[in-house]
């Protein structure tokens, strides 16, 4: 089971992340679940990150933009399939606010480390269990070129 | 009147595996039991053990949260679509 992501859509993220640097950028990621549990992703939606008192460390996408994609992705066709947001100058890797704050089972978080302004390493992670039993596992990220 | 209640990825699992779902409702909170009575699985998915809504739940009237409406009293239409989202946030 893996995330696969156009290569045009992955560098449009990391590239977010990038624009927002030293702030975490956010969004969400549009696409397809298919029949084996891997993810496609056909849309990058750019968010606003509304922790606007805490920008370089906590990011935090208004529900009314989450209700909004989720219409539009459904009228489509589509569903969402996860979140992305960056760790400037951290890791790529989820922290405990990262999983304290995940609540889409089922979908994949992506986390790009920018460091010193440059996107470095993606990583995506997908959220299982229910909320008292959640935890985020690494999930193939494959990045598809034409 | 039936209205359509959008059911977010992380919920479908307990509501048939539907994405949308309608129900019979006057109001919002009209909307949600029902929701529950159709598919019981989302109960505790939605609320906590004191009936409230858990508190990353975020439940919308179209673009509207309940919570600067009515919450559950808020009367819903032939046409309003409720959505349910559950929040989106983290950091390092």
């Amino acid at each position: 089971m893996a995330l696969k992501i156009p290569g045009a859509l992955f560098d449009q993220l990391r590239q977010h992340g990038e624009a927002t640097y030293p702030h975490e950028c956010c969004g969400v990621l549009v696409g397809e679940f298919d029949e084996a549990g891997g993810k496609a992703v056909k849309t990058v939606v750019q968010c606003g990150n509304t922790r606007t008192d805490s920008p370089a460390n906590r990011y935090h996408i208004s529900p009314s933009e989450l209700v909004r994609i989720q219409r539009e992705a459904l009228l489509a066709g589509h569903d969402i399939v996860g979140f992305y947001h960056s760790h400037p100058d951290h890791p790529a890797k989820w922290s405990a606010t990262d999983l304290a704050e995940a609540h889409w089972t089922g979908c994949s978080y992506v986390i790009t480390s920018i460091e010193k302004g440059r996107a470095v390493l993606t990583n995506s992670f997908l959220l299982l269990g229910q909320e008292e039993t959640k935890h985020l596992e690494d999930e193939a990220l494959e990045v598809i070129e034409k | 009147m039936s209205i359509k209640v959008l059911i977010p990825t992380p919920l479908r699992p307990y509501a048939g595996k539907q994405s949308i779902v309608e129900v019979t409702a006057q109001t919002v909170g009209d909307a949600l039991s029902n929701l529950v009575a159709q598919h019981p699985d989302l109960r505790k998915h939605l609320f906590s053990e004191d009936g409230k809504l858990r508190s990353f739940v975020n439940v919308y009237l179209n673009d509207e949260d309940i919570r600067y409406l009515s919450k559950d009293a808020t009367p819903v239409k032939e046409t309003d679509i409720v959505s349910i989202v559950p929040s989106v946030a983290g950091g390092i």
